[in-house]
């Protein structure tokens, strides 16, 4: 049972450990093929023209053409713009806004309310997104059946189609009712972990509910509160689906396109036909090293030392 | 935990209103699917005929013309989909988790620091190489190639789901089992596995949900019709804004949302705890 691969002192011929093999091989092989492989072949790919048009023989290198088109085209900056507005909106108001308001209302009703409260806000993250962006295409269609128009009727707001007109809000909409579940949980589980003493105790000392909110609950869950900041900047940054499914990115040219989903539209399916996959590539570069920044910052955060105590028994 | 309450009906009123925009989507789901015709979330009258895609014959996809695949060819390669992706996933996190929390080898802490680190790595911006990669082994326009895919992203984050429950159980368990004389695969396979059967559930009923409503994988990755998952097929009846019918639209959307529904409220309570590692939005 001691057989632990490189000990020197077993003079036998090292065998392949089958137990070893077993266990690990498909996880390996599986990540390299589709995780490793493509990371490498994404940083390539950048380096050529590579398009439907070249095929994937035909293509040249041309250096850093792609990434000098990049700082010159007149629609990074836009799209730049968009990707911040889009990330920083939904992230303040609704990932961690909402998600602040639901998890400490929730937890201060009665505890069925409560859960309801939860369970509904749960219910866009578990919806298909194909039917959850077909609600909201519904829901703010012009006048005789947009949900939304009719009930802003009566204050004035006149017959259009409110995904188009306002774009922008929609889209903060559409996405921060999906990402504001992830922080409600988060907190609410944190905010029940807090003992009540502590909020009893203002409350004795006759502090108002703002200021239990700011002065007790607040500081007790900053933690919680950073975690789901960085984790979900990153997911925002690379998420487009939601994007994709409503506006594409429109009306008009690049209203609402971010920088994810500017490299979805070059490299796999623009209006031209011929998509280019290195020009594509180039701009998911930025994304995977963004992504390879923020991963190794969670790494540091989770206390990597702490997480892996040694196995008690050789293998 | 004892509520303490805060006082007055504003936390009630303020919480109705943000809860509102949501029961009306819903809402109005439920309602478009039986009504002949909406204003807004008044139905014209009601009828069945929505859902009459339920009354095709069904076929399947080696039966099917590329012109006319049905609800049951979709309802059918969805199902693959999803349980392709469930089944190999928990073996793959079971074998590996198993391997990263019990077995000592060489480069241990190097593959739980590459697990946590991919973890979090947006998978979706390597979009450009994994198609590559996939035209490259030949299993681009195949269900069985975007299953793959699926189930690597999904990885990290089930081996880390896993690995964690393994941990949990106690040493004791293992080392009796070994001092029997039984193998290590043995004792993963007959004592192991069922003491994690909690986590094995939980980890199932996450990978079949997002398998299930899955949309940007199969879009991309499987052009052709006879493969196609409902999903994609229920963008394709909205796809065309003028001739949409919504009526059809939001049946098939109720009908593809019933077993998520059903898993919801029967396996609630292994979800929110698995919902917070998730990456989604």
């Amino acid at each position: 049972m001691m057989l632990k691969i490189g000990d020197g002192v077993n003079p036998r011929p090292k065998k392949i450990n089958w137990n070893l093999f077993f266990f690990l091989f498909p996880a390996i092989a599986l990540i390299i093929v589709f995780f490793f492989i493509p990371v490498f072949l994404t940083f390539l790919m950048s380096f050529t023209n590579m398009s439907t048009s070249t095929g994937l023989t035909g293509f040249k290198v041309i250096g850093f053409k792609n990434y000098l088109q990049i700082l010159k085209s007149q629609w990074t900056l836009k799209i730049l713009k968009n990707t911040l507005l889009y990330v920083f909106t939904t992230l303040s108001l609704f990932n961690v806004g909402t998600a602040l308001f639901l998890a400490i209302f929730s937890t201060h009703i009665s505890e069925n309310a409560g859960k309801f409260v939860r369970t509904l806000w749960l219910l866009p993250r578990i919806t298909p997104s194909v039917v959850y962006a077909t609600l909201w295409t519904w829901f703010t269609a012009e006048a005789p059946y947009g949900v939304l128009t009719q009930f802003l009727s009566p204050f004035g707001v006149t017959s259009k189609n409110l995904l188009y007109t306002y774009p922008w809000i929609f889209i903060i909409l559409i996405n921060g009712f999906v990402g504001a579940s992830f922080g409600m949980l988060i907190f609410t589980s944190a905010i029940k972990n807090i003992p009540p003493d502590y909020i009893m105790a203002a409350q004795v000392d006759g502090a108002s509910t703002l200021q239990i909110i700011r002065k007790v609950i607040l500081p007790m869950i900053r933690w919680p509160i950073l975690f789901v900041t960085t984790y979900q900047t990153l997911s925002l940054l690379t998420s487009f689906e939601y994007i994709l499914l409503t506006t594409d990115g429109g009306p008009g040219f690049y209203t609402t396109e971010v920088w994810a989903l500017y490299a979805y539209h070059n490299a796999l399916s623009n209006y031209y036909g011929n998509t280019l996959f290195g020009f594509g590539a180039a701009l998911s570069v930025f994304l995977v090293i963004l992504g390879i920044i923020f991963s190794i910052i969670y790494l540091k955060v989770f206390n990597f030392k702490a997480l892996i105590s040694e196995p008690k028994i050789e293998v | 935990m004892e509520n303490y309450g805060f006082k007055g009906p504003i936390p009630i009123i303020l919480l109705i209103i943000i809860c509102l925009p949501i029961i009306l989507l819903y809402g109005w789901l439920i309602i478009s699917s039986f009504a002949t015709r909406m204003e807004g979330l008044k139905p014209y009258g009601w009828t069945l005929n929505n859902w009459r895609f339920l009354l095709e014959k069904p076929t399947f996809f080696w039966q099917t013309e590329e012109e006319t695949p049905n609800i049951w060819v979709y309802t059918f390669n969805t199902l693959i989909y999803s349980f392709g992706i469930t089944i190999f996933t928990i073996f793959i996190c079971t074998t590996a988790g198993y391997a990263i929390s019990r077995l000592n080898f060489r480069g241990r802490r190097s593959l739980l620091a590459l697990t946590i680190i991919l973890h979090s790595f947006p998978s979706i911006t390597l979009l450009v190489g994994i198609f590559v990669v996939l035209l490259f082994l030949g299993l681009y326009n195949r269900l069985f190639g975007v299953i793959l895919v699926r189930v690597s992203l999904q990885l990290p984050f089930g081996i880390w789901i896993m690995k964690g429950f393994f941990d949990s159980i106690s040493w004791d368990v293992e080392m009796a089992s070994l001092v029997d004389g039984c193998s290590r695969l043995k004792t993963w396979y007959k004592i192991m596995l069922p003491l994690v059967r909690p986590g094995i559930l939980a980890l199932s009923v996450f990978t079949f949900l997002s398998g299930w409503g899955d949309f940007l994988f199969p879009y991309i990755f499987i052009p052709s019709k006879t493969s196609q998952t409902l999903s994609v097929y229920l963008r394709s009846l909205t796809a065309d804004v003028r001739f949409v019918d919504y009526g059809l639209v939001t049946a098939v959307g109720l009908y593809y949302m019933i077993p998520i529904i059903l898993l919801y409220i029967f396996a609630q309570k292994y979800l929110l705890n698995i919902y917070t590692g998730g990456t989604k939005g």
